[in-house]
């Protein structure tokens, strides 16, 4: 059959009845979801919920079933690095990063994938961003504070030059001026790259104030999605969450 | 006085081979936290192929690097076949695999090769030079520590200078991590097992022409290894090496002046135990320094 009209462009990732167990426990029983190219989302829900796990089964970190697309193509069951290599990039829960390493050494596994011939030009950017870091290249990433912990793990995460950044509580274990810090350098790398990112957080105010649209998740299920500026004001999520 | 010189300096030259034996100990450990007791053997079996090639007529050198690029493969192809597989099994079943190719590395090199003892020729011999650096050392002790440096040397600006080194010091510390960053771990692990067994094999070519070839030639030799590489600390590299150049040098002093040459592998032992005592996670171990 001949069509005119142009296929509409597939969402960047879409998940569809995407389940998720550790050996016989399922965790996440059948959930739906889709980020656009250049698309904040965030995934909102208690402890428990299934968040992480969510990232991590998009990441094939996770035994699951149902669909996984990423640019339409079937991403499901396969290999952590050959999603990777598609350039998605995950900063896991504890952050990922290589604490017996330094600092230097860290960011060039970052950009490990990375032809060598673009590296410096990537570190400058990152540097831009982190200046911290740079003072603290020969430092191993074990002895750094948290704040410039999680720093280097989004740096490293950057070096990927991702097309979809998967952020699991960015926030996590961090005094609240070092997560605002964390936040507003979010925002601008937002700003600057158009970078399409899926962002887990227990701070529901700050993670809606960054993204487009959201998810709140409850035992594994999509309970509530929408806008960040519908679920910013919806009464449930205000008093579950946003805490007034 | 010179004595004691000369038994420091042949201890180095015998300390090069513990130690190269005992940094692929370390490498092994490092990812798979088990201790490979068929290293020997297998460097064993690498040195009968050498052996074979140069009866075969190639040339001293060309027989060498066959040799240790044949031993690579195998590196390989045990991670691949055996180790793979073996990821998430138990320690103990884990050991039970190192011991079985211990035994089969060991009888396969009898069956093929025989259990006679066997001369292997030296490449800085020709049987009529005078002992170099005036006697102190036999020009192959001169020229297999030599070799064996160059070696170390060569694996350490591998690891510390190279993206693939780094790749395989990432994934011996968190292969997880290593995945996200797109690193293809299992290869990093392969890899790692044939730079380990091609490091035996030069040990095994290196140290054949002082103890002679046979099918048990490494027995001992990886037991002074090991006892460097605790002694060093085995999860510690380059404190590894630097337990094996001093496993050697406490052997041949012990050896001459304590207590002969037959107790001399007692009292290397002796001597780790009493520093492991000590030093549970020897002389170099580090703690990891980390911030929660
Ligand atoms: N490795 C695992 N083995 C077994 N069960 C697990 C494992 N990891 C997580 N779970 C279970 O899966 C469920 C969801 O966990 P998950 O880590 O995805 O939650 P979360 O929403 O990220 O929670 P938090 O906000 O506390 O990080 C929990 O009940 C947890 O106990
Ligand atoms: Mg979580």
């Amino acid at each position: 059959m001949l069509t005119s009209a142009a296929e509409p462009m597939p969402p960047l990732l879409e998940a569809r009845g995407l389940k998720a167990a550790y050996g016989p426990s399922t965790v996440l029983h059948g959930i739906d979801f889709a980020i656009d190219e250049g698309e904040v989302c965030c995934l909102l829900g208690a402890n428990g919920a299934g968040k992480t796990t969510t990232l991590r089964a998009i990441c094939g970190m996770v035994r699951t079933e149902g669909e996984i697309r990423f640019c339409g193509e079937r991403i499901d069951g396969r290999a952590t690095e050959d999603i990777v290599r598609r350039r998605i990039a995950h900063v896991p829960d504890g952050r990922g990063t290589f604490m017996e390493l330094t600092v230097e050494e860290n960011l060039r596994l970052g950009a490990y994938l990375r032809p060598t011939a673009e590296i410096p030009a990537a570190l400058a950017e990152v540097y831009e961003y982190f200046p911290k870091l740079r003072q603290r290249l020969r430092q191993q990433a074990g002895t750094l504070s948290g704040g410039e912990q999680q720093m280097l793990a989004i740096a490293r995460a950057l070096l990927l030059k991702p097309r979809l950044l998967l952020l699991d509580e960015p926030s996590f274990g961090l005094a609240p001026i070092v997560v605002e810090e964390v936040f507003a350098l979010l925002e601008r790398i937002k700003q600057d790259q158009r970078l399409s990112i899926f962002l887990v957080e227990q701070n529901a105010n700050l993670a809606l104030a960054l993204s487009d649209r959201a998810y709140l998740l409850e035992t594994g299920r999509v309970v509530m999605e929408g806008t960040a500026s519908e679920l910013a004001k919806n009464e449930a999520i205000r008093r579950a969450y946003l805490g007034f | 006085m010179s004595g004691v010189l000369h038994q420091v300096l042949s201890g180095l030259a015998t300390g090069s081979i513990y130690a190269s034996l005992a940094l692929a100990l370390v490498m092994i450990y490092k990812t798979t936290h088990h201790v490979n007791f068929a290293q020997g053997e297998m460097a064993t079996f690498s040195t009968f192929i050498a052996w074979s090639l140069i009866e075969a007529g190639f040339s001293y050198w060309v027989a060498f690097l066959l040799a240790v690029a044949v031993s690579f493969v195998i590196g390989l192809a045990i991670q691949a076949l055996l180790m793979r597989r073996l990821a998430n099994a138990h320690v103990l079943s884990a050991v039970g695999v190192f011991i079985g190719l211990l035994l089969i590395f060991n009888s396969i090199s009898g069956w093929i090769f025989g259990y006679t003892v066997k001369a292997f020729p030296s490449p800085f011999e020709s049987g009529n030079e005078k002992p170099v650096l005036g006697g102190y050392l036999s020009a192959h002790e001169l020229g297999a520590s030599l070799v064996t440096l160059a070696v170390l040397l060569a694996v350490y600006a591998f690891f510390r200078f190279t993206t693939l080194g780094l790749a395989m010091r990432a994934v011996a510390f968190n292969p997880q991590s290593s995945r996200l960053v797109g690193i293809r771990v299992d290869r990093m692990l392969a890899l790692g097992w044939g730079l380990a067994a091609a490091l035996g094999a030069i040990a095994g070519i290196m140290i054949a022409p002082i103890v002679f070839l046979d099918p048990n030639m490494m027995a001992g030799i990886l037991l002074y290894a090991f006892a460097g590489a605790l002694l060093g600390g085995i999860d510690n590299a380059a404190g590894a090496v630097a337990g094996g150049f001093a496993v050697g040098v406490i052997e041949a002093l012990g050896g001459a002046y304590v207590v002969g040459t037959e107790l001399k592998l007692t009292i290397a032992l002796l001597s780790i135990v009493a520093v492991l005592i000590f030093k549970p996670n020897g002389v170099f171990g580090r703690h990891v320094v980390s911030r929660v």
